[in-house]
């Protein structure tokens, strides 16, 4: 585990070196990088938590936006899929479209949802929402598929009630796959919240990110790429850190069939 | 309490079927543990699940405690199946697995606790409430699942080999638990095994079936000595004869007399060898 | 009812209930829909395109020499990035994953670099190598190679060892220990990794080049974003999106195929999302 951050400091020491050996314009040098992201977003007063202005004012919004797509993405491709995935009539019907749904490429829309929503933070939340259901949804139907038929057979049996098989045994044997599909969403979320703040949007990283590669400002833009770098790692540990919470029972049980 | 009229059941439609049951019919009364015992694939699992209400059989009656049934589970009934590690659900705690199915007559949850902690005692597990069935051994989650069926009082207990996955100690063992729950709670229990020892060692009745399709062969009473041991009861003349007796006919010859007498040869029953040949 | 008509109304039944004809359904059920839905007086036709006017546009596009063209282009595009990245990362992956104490140090850099979305360097790219072509295969390139030198990795995790030291101990060198073990051992794995890196590559070429435009190079994306230029036709939008979702699920088929062919003797393939 401590090997990992040996590596990388490593590696960021052969960078910082050749960096500062090279001095090309293009790849400053960690050092150079860092102090930028903390004059720009990480030297404001403790009271704002040392965030700047300009840190609330960008990446707070940018944070938001992936946490309102990710929010609709989780309450509408949750439930549909377990409607749908229990429901081989109804699955059966849908699959293609779905995986027809899944292969689109969002990032084609964008314009799309610019002109449907107008410009400002409902156009990126309706967008980030819209990207990342399809693999929440298409993993909660295969999840909700996939319920082992003597665990059904043993709820038909002791005849709980639909709310019970719901609650008790759709909705936990479900959670494992749901949890794999929710951990793509949450790493497309962060690509799809760059790809609309490139196109058209006044606020955010991904409009920092814009602006400093128009004005050539090449340590911002590392800066961008690093800070996305960073909440990526963090939303996907994240993200890890409470499945494994929730899925103990998961592995201790798959342990012992094995 | 439990009676089965020419039960019958094809799976498939057209060209595809394949006729699983074919007129089987028995009995048990109240207290009675009645053991199915057959081959593997003559269809007793079939029966269990057409009792069960779980499969609507094609034809033929069914009637538990007074109530008919025809697809849909009756009251008062509890199974336990042979994999306990998929029955049981990995997700709640023993204690939660074992009052699952008490929501329906207990609405208090409180109550329900002490229930299923109470179930969980007269199958020898006091202890394990808080645990989770994958963190047992295959013998205690076996009795987890047993609790679980006993915890809402059924008058019909069904199991489907529930001690064919685990050792032959814990298998001994559960058997006698077996014995002593039905005792002290007067339950019916249908066991349907493959083993022979076993199936004339625990019950009152041994049924026998024979396999494509499943016909019942025979319908043997069992008198043996209450309450059984397992070393006692298995050195008794009583069991030998019978168990031999089940074991031939299980193997699809006619009954034995008890000795052969010598000089007189053995003649292979040609029905039994025909039916062998029709069979699957 | 004659035998005849008995078994044409069983054949019946059984194109009806197979998985096409089913999934037909739904689909033209889902297009009426969203055709009543844009009809409706409840959104405005100026915002929300008729389906079926998206539909006839898409069908016009197959006529449409550019865009058939650009479909070329993303093709290209996408075929000769994911050939590199797969050529690139491959050895490199058996090269580190044969070693231990490479493999968990490697894995910790990839860790790293994994999160950081290659859109967010459509920027950066474009700073350095200036527009074209050679940045959008570059971004190909940078994107596809993670997918398969992980999974790559990950595969020889998945090597019996016990397979290796059999070969070892017939004095078969190292070389030949990966060539007939390891590689055969992983490539199920490396087969997901390319399909994982091909819609990869799809979006990102389809990406740059709706950010970029036609500098960029040709491409579906390229054609979209000639159409954002002024008063979006966002019907037109549409019906290029829907071509360039059939084509990703065409290629990913393709590369099912492919699998198939190569890999007949695998058929635990892993569950992709």
């Amino acid at each position: 585990m401590a090997a990992r951050w040996v590596v990388l400091a490593a590696v960021m020491l052969v960078w910082q070196a050749w960096a500062n050996w090279r001095q090309s314009s293009f790849f400053p040098p960690p050092s150079a990088i860092v102090a930028q992201m903390h004059q720009l977003w990480f030297s404001g007063p403790a009271s704002h938590l040392w965030l700047t202005s300009s840190a609330i004012g960008n990446v707070l919004p940018s944070l938001g936006r992936i946490g309102g797509g990710l929010a609709v993405a989780v309450a509408v491709g949750g439930p549909l899929g377990i409607a749908i995935g229990r429901s081989s009539a109804v699955s059966g019907y849908l699959d293609p479209l779905l995986n027809f749904g899944r292969s689109l490429p969002t990032v084609a829309l964008v314009t799309v949802f610019l002109v449907v929503f107008k410009l400002g933070d409902q156009m990126e939340v309706a967008f980030i929402a819209f990207g990342t259901v399809w693999p929440i949804l298409v993993n909660t139907i295969d999840g909700a598929r996939s319920v082992d038929p003597l665990q059904a057979e043993t709820a038909r049996v002791f005849r709980l009630s639909a709310g019970q098989r719901l609650t008790r045994l759709v909705v936990p044997a479900t959670l494992p796959k749901f949890f794999a599909g929710l951990r793509l969403s949450v790493s497309l979320s962060l690509v799809l919240m760059v790809i609309a703040e490139l196109t058209g949007s006044t606020s955010g990283i991904g409009y920092q990110m814009n602006s400093a590669s128009q004005s050539f400002n090449l340590p911002v833009l590392w800066g961008g790429i690093v800070l996305l770098g960073i909440l990526g790692y963090a939303m996907n540990a994240a993200v890890l850190g409470l499945e494994h919470y929730v899925l103990t029972w998961h592995r201790g049980a798959r342990r012992f069939t094995n | 309490m439990l009676e089965v009229t020419n039960l019958t059941h094809a799976y498939g439609r057209g060209s595809g079927t394949h006729l699983a049951i074919d007129q089987v019919s028995l009995k048990a009364a109240k207290g009675e543990l009645v053991a199915i015992v057959g081959p593997s694939g003559c269809g007793k699992s079939t029966v269990l699940r057409c009792i069960a209400g779980l499969l609507q059989p094609t034809r033929g009656t069914i009637t538990v405690n007074g109530t008919a049934v025809h697809g849909t589970v009756p009251d008062g009934l509890a199974v336990v199946f042979q994999d306990y590690s998929r029955s049981l659900y990995p997700w709640l705690s023993v204690r939660d697995n074992v009052a699952l199915p008490l929501r329906r007559k207990e609405p208090r949850r409180a109550q329900r606790k002490r229930n299923a902690q109470r179930a969980l005692a007269s199958v020898g597990l006091n202890d394990t409430a808080h645990r989770y069935p994958w963190q047992l051994s295959g013998g205690m989650q076996q009795r987890v699942a047993i609790a679980r069926a006993i915890a809402c009082d059924p008058v019909l207990l069904l199991m489907d080999e529930p001690f064919g996955s685990v050792d032959a100690q814990t298998r001994e063992d559960l058997e006698d638990l077996v014995l002593g729950l039905r005792r002290d709670r007067d339950i019916t229990i249908l066991l349907i095994t493959h083993d022979i020892d076993e199936s004339v060692y625990a019950s009152d009745r041994v049924v026998v079936m024979t396999g494509g399709p499943g016909r019942v062969r025979a319908d043997l009473a069992v008198r043996l000595p209450d309450p059984r041991d397992q070393i006692v009861t298995k050195e008794l003349p009583e069991f030998v004869h019978l168990r031999t007796e089940v074991g031939r006919l299980v193997r699809d010859q006619q009954a034995a007399a008890p000795m052969a007498l010598p000089g007189r040869p053995f003649k292979a029953d040609s029905r039994a060898r025909s039916e062998r040949g029709s069979g699957g | 009812m004659t035998s005849n008509e008995a078994r044409g109304l069983s054949q019946a039944r059984k194109v009806l209930g197979s998985t096409w004809a089913r999934g037909l359904v739904g689909v033209a059920v889902f297009v009426l829909l969203a055709q009543a839905l844009s009809s409706s007086a409840v959104v405005s036709r100026s915002v929300l395109p008729s389906a079926f006017a998206v539909l006839a546009q898409a069908v016009g596009l197959l006529g449409n020499g550019q865009f058939l063209g650009d479909i070329g282009a993303t093709i290209e595009a996408w075929a000769v990035g994911l050939a590199i990245a797969v050529a690139v990362a491959v050895p490199i992956g058996l090269a580190l994953g044969s070693v231990p104490f490479v493999r968990s140090a490697t894995r910790a850099v990839v860790e790293f670099l994994r999160p950081i979305p290659s859109v967010a360097l459509i920027p950066l790219v474009a700073l350095v190598l200036g527009p074209g072509l050679r940045m959008n295969i570059t971004l190909i390139v940078y994107a596809s190679i993670w997918p398969v030198l992980f999974n790559t990795i990950y595969g020889l995790d998945d090597v019996d060892p016990v397979a290796k030291e059999t070969l070892r101990a017939f004095g078969f060198g190292r070389l030949d220990v990966i060539r007939r073990v390891s590689l055969p051992a992983a490539s199920p794995f490396i087969a997901t990794g390319i399909r994982l890196a091909s819609s990869i590559a799809i979006i990102l070429n389809i990406g740059t080049g709706v950010l970029t435009g036609r500098v960029d190079g040709n491409g579906i994306g390229a054609f979209i974003s000639d159409l954002n230029v002024g008063s979006i036709n966002t019907t037109q939008v549409l019906a290029a999106a829907l071509w360039a979702g059939v084509l990703g699920l065409a290629l990913n088929a393709l590369l099912v195929w492919a699998e198939r062919r190569l890999l007949p003797w695998h058929h635990a393939y892993f569950g992709e999302a």
